[in-house]
C-alpha cells in the first residue's frame, strides 16, 4: 500500500462510519430515553430527515466548491434571507398582479437572480481587489444583513401562496420536493466538480494557485463563477424553504454559515483548499441533521445540539490531525 | 526634504489611511449635523462602543499572533448570563471573580486547542461559538436572566457609574487599552506575539515557546470578554442569552479596520481603538443625519472592504489585483 | 554542441535586451543565443539580472528595448501562456504542481482536453499523458497523485509538462537544488535526450561542478550586463568566477593554525528512527567540523536533534563532558547551543520584523528594564553585530525582508552570536547567497573558530566544506561513514564516502 492510502481511506470512510454510529446510538438510546413510541430509524422519520437537511445541504454543496477553490463564504445566511424576502415580496408586487399563479416562476427567478447577483458581487470584489474572501464575505455578511433589515425593518415578510405550498409539500415517489432539490443539486455539483474542466480547475486553483496562474488558468473568473454558484444555491435553498413556510424573519439564516461550514469540514474538505468531495459533504450534511434529530429524539433540547455540534467539529479536527501525524517523524515546531 | 511629491501623499494615505478616513468622517458628520460634535454625544458614542472596544483589545492579540477568535460573542453572552445569575446567588463580590474564572477557563481551553494541539483557529473558535452558545442556554435553561433587586445593588457601577464626570465603561476601556497597548508594544511578551504571528516557525527556532504565547493570547482575549460581559451585565442588570450574538464579527471588523492583518504579525492596540471608534461614530453619525439604523451595516461593509483594499493596494503598489 | 546543429540558426536569440524599473536598469543591453541541441549555462551572482531575464523570456515582463527571436522570427510574449505557445518552456526552481491532483491533470494543467458541455475528455487526457510518460521512462503512471511522488519524480512531472508542447527552448532554473545524486543522473539523462532532439536548453545553476559536467557554453551576467560567453570545454572555474565577480573566489584549504581547546560537544551512539543511526563525533573549542553528505543523509536531522527539535530514539549528548537531555530549542539555547537553520526565510527570520528585533529575539526576555524591553540595550546589541559582521542596512528599523540574502544570513548569524553560544551549528551557510557574501561568511566562520567557538558547518557544497573545516564528517543514508582530518581528506575519498562506496580507506 502506498503511504497515505490508509489515512485517505479512513478519511473518506469516516463520515459514513460516523453516520452509522449515530444511527446505532440513537436507535439504542431512543429505546430508553425517547418520549415517543416510534423507533428512531422509522422510514418516515428518515424521509423527514432528508427533507430537513435540504436548506443547509443545498448551500453546503456550493460551500464545497468555494472551499476547494481556496476561499470561504460567510455571507450565505444573509444571501439566503434576502433571496427569501425577494421571493415572497415579489409575489405581492402590483406589476405581477395580473399573472395569477404564473407569478410563481417569476418570483422564483427573481429570488435566484438576487442570489446570483449577491454572489457575483462577492466574487467580483475578491477578484478585482485581491482582498481575502474571508474578509470580503465577513463584510458582506454584515452588509447583506443590513439590506435585509432595511427592506422591511424588523417585521417579518410574509406571503402564502397555496399552490406553492402544495408544490413544496408534495411527495413524488414518496420523496419530498425539498429532498428532490437536494439530490438534484448534489448530483449537478458532483458532476461539475468531477467531470468538468471548470471543476477540475477549481481543485487546481485551491491546491496551488501560483501554478494555476502560470498555467494560464484564469483564477479570477473561476472564483467569480463559484461565488455565483454558491449565491444561486443559497437563493435556491431559500426558494425551496420559503415556498413552504411563507414567512421570512429578518434574522433567518443567521449562523447558517456555521452549520454549512461544519457540514463541509465534517465531510473532510481541506481547509486550505485543493481537496474535498461532494459525496462526503453530503455525508456531513446528513450527519449533522441526524445529530439534531437524534438529540431531540432522546429528549435533549436545542442548547445541547449546539454544544455537541461545536465539540464534534473540534474533535473531528483533532482526529484529522492525529491521523495525518501517524508514522511521520515530525519536527517539533 | 523637498516639496511633497504625489507618491509621498500616496504613501502617507496608505500608511495612515485609517486615521485620514476617521478624520474625514468626523468632519463630514460635523458639517452635516451640529449635534455630532456635542461633548455629550461624543462621550455617549465612546461609552456605547466600550463593550465592543474592550473585546476588540483582546482579539487584537489573537489576530496578531496569527489566529482568529470567532467565539468572543457567545463567550460574552456566557459571562453576562453567569455573572447575573451568580449575583443573586452568591452576591456581586463573589460573582465577579467566579465569572472571570469561568470565562478564563473557556479561554484556556481554546488556547490549549489552538496553541498546544495546533488546531486550526477558525474552525476551533467556530465550534466554540456554537458550543458556548449551547453551554449558556443550558446554564440559563433558555430563560432571560435578571437581577431581582435592581435598586439595592452596587453592581450597576461598572456599566452606569461615572468617575470624575467620565462614565466608568469609558474608563475601563481606556485603562485596559493603555495597559494592553503597552504590553503589546513594549514588553517581551508583546514582541513574541508579533514574532509568532509573523513567522511561527522562525519564532520556535529562536527559542520562543509558540504554544505558550498563543495560549496567553487566548487568555488575554477571554479576560477582555469577561470584562465586556461585566460591563454589559452591569449596564442592564438583566440580559438575554443571545446578547453577544454577532459581536464576534463586529469585533473582527473593528480589528481589521484598524489595519491588523489576518495573516498575523501586524497591527497595534492604538489602531484597533481607532477602528472601534470609527465603527461607533459612523453608526452614530448615520443616525444623526437621518439614515435608518440598519444602514450602518451596509456602510460598515463598504468601509471594511475599502480599508483592507487600500491597505493591500498600497503594499502591492497597484490598486487592482493582479489576479487574471 | 552536437554536430547536427552546425550551420543551423539559433533556436532562441536575445538581441540588445534592456529592461528598466524606476531607478534601476535591471538588464542593460543583454544579447546571447542558444543553438539547437545546446546546453547553455546562464550564470551570475544573485541580483545580476538572471531572474529578470527569465521573466522577460517567460512573458512576465516586456523588455523596454531589444528583441527576442525564436527560430530567427521576432516574437512578442505578453503572458506566460504566449511564451509557452512560442515553444519556450520553464522548469521552475520551486515546483509548481498541485499536489492533491493526479499526474495527468498536472501535466495538462490549464489545458485539459474538452468534450461537449465543458466536460473533461479523460480518455484523451490519459492517453496523451501516458504517451509522454513513456518517453521519459518513469516508474509512475498518469493516475498517481503527485503528492505521493518523490521530489525527483515531481520534477519529472514538470519536465513532462514541458514536453506537451513542441518545445524549442527549455529553461531549467536550479533544477538540482533538492535532488540526490542518483536523481541528478536521471535528470541529466533527460537533458541529454532533449539535447539530442535538437532542443535548446538554458541551464541556470550556481553549481560549477554540474555546469562543467553538462553544459556546452556558459554565458555570464554581471550587474545587469552581459559580461561574456565561454565555451565550457575551453575554460575553468576561475575564469567563470572572474567573469561573475571580477575576481576569483579563494577556496583554498584553511585548517586551523591555532591550538584547539577542550571538547565542547560530544555525541555518543545517537540514533533517531530511520533518519540516522549510531552517530559518534566530537567538536572541540576553536574547531570547525564540517558535515558533508547528500540531501537526506541525516545531517540536518542531527542538527535539529541537538537543537531540541527532534527527540533521539537512543544515544547521549555531552556538553563539556556532562550528559544533557534537550527537549526544546529553549533548553538547547540554555545549554549554549545555537542553530543557524537551513531555510533562512522559513526558519531563520521573521521577515516582517525589523533588523534589531530579529537579532535580539532569543534574548528578549533578558533585555528588560522593569516590565519593558530595554530599547537602548537592544540597539547596542544591534550596533555591535552590524559593525562586527558588516551588515549593510540603512538602520535597525529596516525590515529584514528588504535585505539581500547575504545580509539576511548575517542577521541570523548575528542573532546567534549575540547569545555567546558554546556550540554554533550553521546549516547551509551560503545557500542562495552571492559569491561576494559567500567568502565573507566563510571568513567569518574561520574567524569564529579562531576566537574559540566550537562550530559545526553543514553543507552540500564540497568546496565550501573543504575550505572552512578542520575535520569533515562524511555521512551517507543516516550513517556516519568516516571522519576525515584536513590532511587526509581528498575530493575523491570524500565523494566515495558520501556516495555509499566503502573503499578500504573509508571502512
Amino acid at each position: 500500500m502506498e503511504p497515505g492510502t490508509l489515512s485517505t481511506f479512513l478519511k473518506r470512510g469516516a463520515i459514513w462510519a460516523f453516520i452509522v454510529i449515530e444511527l446505532i446510538f440513537f436507535s439504542i438510546a431512543g429505546e430508553f430515553l425517547s418520549l415517543s413510541d416510534k423507533a428512531f430509524m422509522d422510514f418516515d422519520n428518515m424521509l423527514l430527515l432528508f427533507k430537513q437537511s435540504a436548506p443547509i445541504g443545498i448551500i453546503a454543496m456550493g460551500m464545497t466548491i468555494i472551499m476547494v477553490n481556496g476561499n470561504i463564504d460567510l455571507s450565505v445566511g444573509a444571501t439566503y434571507a434576502l433571496s427569501g424576502i425577494i421571493l415572497l415580496d415579489a409575489m405581492s408586487w402590483p406589476i405581477f398582479g395580473s399573472l395569477g399563479d404564473a407569478v410563481i416562476p417569476v418570483a422564483w427567478l427573481l429570488a435566484l437572480l438576487t442570489g446570483v447577483l449577491l454572489g457575483a458581487l462577492n466574487g467580483l470584489i475578491v477578484w478585482k481587489t485581491g482582498v481575502d474572501a474571508f474578509i470580503v464575505t465577513l463584510g458582506s455578511m454584515l452588509g447583506y444583513r443590513g439590506l435585509v433589515f432595511m427592506y422591511n425593518g424588523e417585521q417579518p415578510t410574509s406571503h402564502l401562496n397555496w399552490t406553492l405550498v402544495d408544490f413544496a409539500e408534495a411527495q413524488f415517489l414518496g420523496i419530498h420536493t425539498p429532498t428532490w432539490f437536494l439530490l438534484a443539486v448534489t448530483l449537478a455539483i458532483w458532476f461539475l466538480m468531477t467531470r468538468t474542466v471548470h471543476g477540475r480547475n477549481a481543485y487546481a486553483i485551491g491546491d496551488n494557485r501560483t501554478a494555476a496562474v502560470n498555467a494560464g488558468i484564469r483564477v479570477g473568473p473561476h472564483m467569480m463563477i463559484n461565488f455565483m454558484i454558491i449565491g444561486f444555491l443559497a437563493a435556491l435553498s431559500a426558494v425551496v424553504f420559503y415556498s413552504e413556510s411563507g414567512s421570512v424573519n429578518p434574522n433567518d439564516g443567521e449562523l447558517y454559515e456555521l452549520w454549512v461550514i461544519t457540514a463541509v469540514v465534517l465531510g473532510g474538505t481541506k481547509l486550505t483548499g485543493g481537496a474535498g468531495s461532494i459525496v462526503s459533504t453530503f455525508g456531513g450534511v446528513l450527519a449533522i441533521q441526524l445529530l439534531r434529530k437524534g438529540l431531540s429524539h432522546i429528549g435533549a433540547d436545542t442548547s445541547t445540539v449546539n454544544l455537541v455540534i461545536g465539540l464534534i467539529l473540534i474533535a473531528v479536527l483533532f482526529l484529522d490531525r492525529q491521523l495525518n501525524l501517524k508514522g511521520k517523524e515530525e519536527l517539533r515546531v | 526634504m523637498g516639496a511633497l511629491s504625489k507618491s509621498d501623499i500616496g504613501g502617507f494615505l496608505a500608511r495612515q489611511g485609517i486615521l485620514v478616513a476617521f478624520v474625514v468622517f468626523m468632519i463630514g458628520f460635523t458639517i452635516a449635523n451640529d449635534r455630532f460634535v456635542d461633548p455629550d454625544n461624543i462621550l455617549g458614542v465612546i461609552r456605547s462602543s466600550a463593550i465592543l472596544g474592550v473585546m476588540a483589545l483582546g482579539v487584537t492579540f489573537v489576530v496578531i499572533s496569527g489566529n482568529l477568535d470567532l467565539s468572543v460573542g457567545s463567550m460574552m453572552s456566557f459571562s453576562t448570563i453567569v455573572v447575573l445569575d451568580l449575583h443573586d446567588k452568591i452576591g456581586p463580590g463573589l460573582a465577579i471573580p467566579v465569572m472571570f474564572a469561568m470565562t478564563l477557563a473557556l479561554g484556556a481551553f481554546i488556547g490549549f486547542l489552538v496553541g498546544y494541539l495546533k488546531l486550526n483557529s477558525l474552525i476551533v473558535t467556530l465550534g466554540m461559538l456554537s458550543a458556548i452558545h449551547g453551554l449558556t442556554l443550558t446554564y440559563s435553561g433558555g430563560k432571560n436572566m435578571d437581577i431581582v433587586d435592581k435598586e439595592g445593588t452596587w453592581f450597576g457601577v461598572f456599566g452606569q457609574g461615572t468617575a470624575l464626570g467620565v462614565p466608568i465603561p469609558i474608563l475601563i476601556f481606556a485603562i485596559l487599552a493603555a495597559v494592553l497597548g503597552m504590553t503589546l508594544a513594549k514588553t517581551p511578551f508583546g514582541r513574541k506575539v508579533y514574532a509568532v504571528g509573523g513567522n511561527g516557525v522562525a519564532a520556535t527556532f529562536s527559542g520562543i515557546r509558540r504554544a505558550r504565547v498563543v495560549f496567553f493570547c487566548y487568555l488575554m482575549s477571554a479576560f477582555c470578554v469577561a470584562t465586556a460581559g461585566l460591563i454589559q451585565a452591569s449596564r442592564s442588570l438583566g440580559s438575554q442569552n443571545t446578547v453577544g450574538q454577532g459581536l464576534e464579527l463586529e469585533v473582527l471588523a473593528a480589528v481589521i479596520l484598524g489595519g491588523a492583518s489576518l495573516m498575523g504579525g501586524s497591527g497595534t492596540i492604538f489602531k484597533t481603538v481607532i477602528g472601534v471608534l470609527i465603527l461607533g461614530f459612523i453608526q452614530n453619525g448615520l443616525l444623526l443625519v437621518g439614515l435608518q439604523f440598519y444602514a450602518q451595516y451596509v456602510v460598515t461593509w463598504i468601509i471594511i472592504i475599502l480599508a483592507v483594499w487600500l491597505d493591500i493596494a498600497a503594499k502591492r503598489g497597484r490598486l487592482w489585483s493582479p489576479i487574471a | 554542441m552536437s554536430d547536427q546543429s552546425q550551420g543551423r540558426p539559433p533556436v532562441l536569440r536575445l538581441a540588445n535586451i534592456v529592461k528598466s524599473f524606476p531607478g534601476v536598469r535591471a538588464l542593460d543591453d543583454v544579447s546571447f543565443s542558444v543553438m539547437p541541441g545546446e546546453v547553455h549555462a546562464l550564470m551570475g551572482e544573485n541580483g545580476a539580472g538572471k531572474s529578470t531575464l527569465m521573466k522577460v523570456l517567460g512573458g512576465i515582463y516586456q523588455p523596454n528595448e531589444g528583441q527576442i527571436f525564436v527560430d530567427e522570427q521576432p516574437v512578442v510574449m505578453n503572458t506566460p501562456m504566449e511564451a509557452k505557445a512560442k515553444g519556450i518552456v520553464f522548469i521552475h526552481q520551486e515546483l509548481s504542481l498541485a499536489e492533491e491532483l493526479p499526474v495527468a491533470e498536472n501535466i495538462y494543467l490549464g489545458e485539459l482536453p474538452r468534450k461537449s458541455f465543458g466536460r473533461v475528455d479523460w480518455e484523451k487526457l490519459y492517453a496523451q499523458t501516458n504517451a509522454i510518460l513513456k518517453k521519459l521512462n518513469v516508474s509512475f503512471d498518469a493516475r498517481t497523485v503527485v503528492g505521493d511522488l518523490s521530489i525527483a519524480n515531481q520534477q519529472m512531472v514538470e519536465i513532462a509538462r514541458a514536453l506537451t508542447v513542441d518545445a524549442k527552448a527549455v529553461i531549467f532554473d536550479e533544477p538540482t537544488a533538492s535532488l540526490t545524486d542518483a536523481e541528478k543522473v536521471v535528470l541529466f539523462d533527460v537533458i541529454a535526450d532533449l539535447k539530442s532532439q535538437g532542443v535548446g536548453i538554458i541551464y541556470i545553476s550556481h553549481r560549477m561542478e554540474e555546469i562543467f559536467r553538462i553544459t556546452d557554453r556558459i554565458s555570464v551576467l554581471r550587474d545587469g550586463q552581459y559580461s561574456g560567453t565561454l565555451t565550457t570545454a575551453d575554460t575553468d572555474e576561475d575564469e567563470v568566477t572572474q567573469l561573475m565577480i571580477g575576481r576569483s573566489l579563494d577556496l583554498s584549504r584553511n585548517a586551523s593554525h591555532h591550538e584547539l581547546g577542550d571538547v565542547a560537544l560530544e555525541v555518543r551512539d545517537l540514533s533517531c528512527g530511520h533518519l540516522y543511526r549510531n552517530i559518534n563525533f566530537e567538536v572541540r573549542r576553536g574547531e570547525v567540523v564540517g558535515f558533508y553528505g547528500l540531501v537526506g543523509a541525516g545531517r540536518t536531522e542531527i542538527a535539529e536533534t541537538l537543537f531540541g527539535l527532534r527527540e533521539p530514539t537512543s544515544g547521549t549528548i555531552l556538553l563539556d563532558g556532562k550528559e544533557v537531555r534537550i527537549h526544546s530549542p529553549v533548553e538547547a539555547i540554555a545549554h549554549g547551543i545555537s542553530l543557524v537553520p537551513e531555510d533562512r526565510k522559513g526558519q531563520g527570520l521573521v521577515l516582517g520584523m525589523n533588523c534589531r528585533d530579529n537579532i535580539t529575539l532569543p534574548q528578549v526576555d533578558d533585555l528588560t528594564a522593569g516590565p519593558f524591553v530595554a530599547d537602548g540595550a537592544e540597539i547596542a546589541i544591534f550596533d555591535l553585530y552590524r559593525d562586527r559582521l558588516d551588515i549593510r542596512t540603512p538602520g535597525w528599523r529596516q525590515l529584514v525582508g528588504n535585505l539581500s540574502g547575504g545580509n539576511q544570513q548575517k542577521i541570523v548569524i548575528g542573532k546567534w552570536l549575540s547569545m555567546h553560544p558554546n556550540v554554533l551549528i550553521v546549516d547551509e551557510p551560503t545557500r542562495g547567497i552571492d559569491v561576494g557574501s559567500k567568502s565573507e561568511i566563510h571568513n567569518l566562520i574561520r574567524d569564529l573558530a579562531a576566537h574559540g567557538y566550537a562550530v559545526i558547518v553543514i553543507s552540500s557544497e564540497m568546496p565550501e566544506v573543504l575550505h572552512v573545516s578542520d575535520r569533515i564528517v562524511a555521512m551517507y543514508s543516516g550513517e556516519l561513514i568516516k571522519t576525515f582530518t584536513s590532511e587526509e581528506v581528498t575530493e575523491d575519498n570524500l565523494i566515495q564516502a558520501i556516495s555509499g562506496i566503502r573503499s578500504d580507506s573509508a571502512a
